[in-house]
């Protein structure tokens, strides 16, 4: 049993929204799952699966409530900001299943609007027992990882300006992504002269915190040939977490250490194979740690790996093409995003940062906090089975 | 200092760790070994995830170890950390083996690095609460 070949997404919308004080989260989500659905050739109708997080405890009732729906099949695991990149895979396991035949999954935040200080302003008590003894030392997001940045730059003497350069590329993508917040080009300079948030991560290591939301629409394969465009096919998905366990936590080893091999192994892909790598970037730092995790290079070698601007469009590696966190857009939870540009640049919907031949795509969602607790899911589409 | 007028998150005590909070507050770093299958653990809980056992033993900490890694933070809008703007954040690594997240306090951030030994210094809440932290050691 496997996921491979069962499912595609067939319907992606990324809301335009970057500050919305006039919108409400429930709104960016309907507007979002309209987009999505007039982009699969689909109506509310066809809909029988539901998916979403970053609502209330239950609130994925309340979306069904709010779009007038009566789903077969609800999920509304939070995982943090992977989530919903579990979705599809979760989606997926429900349609392989018969327990739905059409599944909406939606993403909608007004955390910039809020002015909600995501990385910066918080306790980091969610009233679970880790912590009690976490919370009282002010473990910011950016606090926690940048102490995994810290310890990679003491193990293997990487550098500011080799993540500045993570910063650079991605900002570049930004510039050909009309969506995307920040147009203006940067240099590794501009990364080291803004100010340090949390050593030795710099403000532009950090992502941005906007408004925002976004749409997918998975189904059978079968189903998915009827679709008005080009269907990306689900060829392999895996979940992990990592966690501090019982004392011993290794900052450096992420949860994609685990997802990934699995999930390539389902797709029946190598390295080489994948065209491009969306992968969650929070920070700089978890760019080049899930690049190393992932195995696209050894570990300790990331500084390298990411220079010379060969993550961009048109180098070696393309990642993050479509700005990613650092410069497009990030609303808090910022997996779905992952999937939607994945999805364009599968279908070479692009434009003017389209990747030359894009047939396999890995995406992996980063969730919670690396060097605490936090999620890990990969997943690879492509063009063909 | 009344647990009132402190601005930070204390930590919610409960059932399974509020014997750890009572023993900083005795100035007592104090970590769970598993009395079946010998196991160190931290952060304390009341099962060994390695066997599953309940049966605990307490073994005192030398509250000796090294900083694993650290940061300096300069943002943090939260009410307490803003007011004493910069501060270290960091995991030290204990002579005994586990890593725990804590601030290193008394030693100017500037000179905070990856393997400096430092030592546990409580900072005391009140009779029955403590915060482990840690200095360098002179």
């Amino acid at each position: 049993m496997t996921l491979r070949g069962k499912t595609a997404v067939v319907g992606v919308y990324e809301h335009p929204a970057r500050y919305a004080p006039h919108l409400t989260q429930y709104q960016i989500m309907a507007e979002s799952a309209r987009g999505a659905l007039a982009d699969a050739g689909l109506t509310l109708a066809d809909v029988d699966g539901l998916c979403t997080a970053g609502v209330g405890p239950i609130g994925v009732i309340a979306l069904a409530n709010h779009l007038n729906l009566r789903p077969t099949y609800v999920d509304s695991t939070n995982l943090g900001g992977s989530s919903f990149v579990a979705h599809v895979a979760h989606a997926s396991a429900a349609i392989a299943a018969g327990l739905c035949n059409v599944a909406l999954i939606l993403y909608g935040s007004t955390a910039a609007s809020e002015r909600f200080a995501v990385g910066t302003g918080g306790t980091g008590a969610f009233g679970d027992p880790p912590d009690a003894y976490e919370a009282p030392y002010g473990p910011t997001v950016v606090g926690n990882y940048a102490m995994a940045a810290m310890r990679h730059m003491h193990e293997y003497g990487t550098t500011s300006q080799q993540l500045a350069e993570i910063a650079v590329t991605t900002r570049r993508h930004a510039s050909l992504n009309p969506a995307a917040k920040y147009h203006d080009l940067i240099t590794v300079e501009d990364v080291l002269a803004s100010r340090v948030v949390s050593s030795p991560l710099h403000l532009l290591d950090c992502c941005m915190i906007s408004d925002g939301g976004g749409a997918l629409v998975v189904t059978s394969a079968e189903r998915a040939r009827d679709a008005k465009k080009k269907a990306a096919t689900v060829l392999g998905a895996a979940e992990a977490v990592r966690h501090t366990g019982i004392g011993h936590e290794d900052v450096l080893e992420v949860a994609a250490a685990q997802s990934g091999p699995k999930a390539m192994a389902m797709a029946g892909v190598r390295h080489d194979d994948v065209d491009l790598r969306m992968v969650y970037d929070s920070f700089t730092i978890t760019v080049l740690l899930t690049l190393e995790n992932l195995g696209f290079c050894a570990r300790g070698e990331g500084g390298a790996f990411v220079s010379g601007g060969r993550l961009a469009f048109d180098g070696p590696c393309p990642t993050n093409t479509d700005g990613g966190g650092l410069s497009s857009n990030h609303p808090g939870m910022r997996g779905i995003f992952l999937v939607i540009e994945a999805v364009k640049q599968l279908r070479g919907e692009a434009g003017s940062r389209q990747v030359k031949k894009c047939e396999v795509a890995l995406c992996h969602g980063t969730g919670g906090v690396i060097s605490r607790r936090h999620s890990g899911v990969t997943l690879l589409l492509g063009t063909a089975i | 200092m009344a647990r009132k007028d402190y601005k930070k998150p204390l930590p919610h005590l409960d059932e399974e760790n509020r014997w750890f909070f009572e023993a900083c507050a005795r100035h007592e770093l104090v970590l769970q070994k598993c009395a079946s299958c010998g196991t160190v653990r931290f952060y304390p809980r009341a099962l060994c995830p390695s066997c599953m056992s309940s049966k605990t033993d307490y073994v005192r900490a030398s509250g000796r170890g090294r900083v694993y890694t650290f940061t300096v933070t300069h943002q943090n809008q939260a009410p307490g950390f803003r007011d004493e703007l910069p501060y270290v954040m960091a995991y030290v690594e204990l002579d005994e083996g586990p890593r725990i997240l804590t601030n290193i306090i008394n030693t100017p951030p500037g000179e905070v690095k990856i393997d400096l030994p430092v030592e546990v210094v409580f900072e005391d809440i009140d009779e029955n609460l403590a915060i482990p932290k840690f200095q360098r050691i002179q």
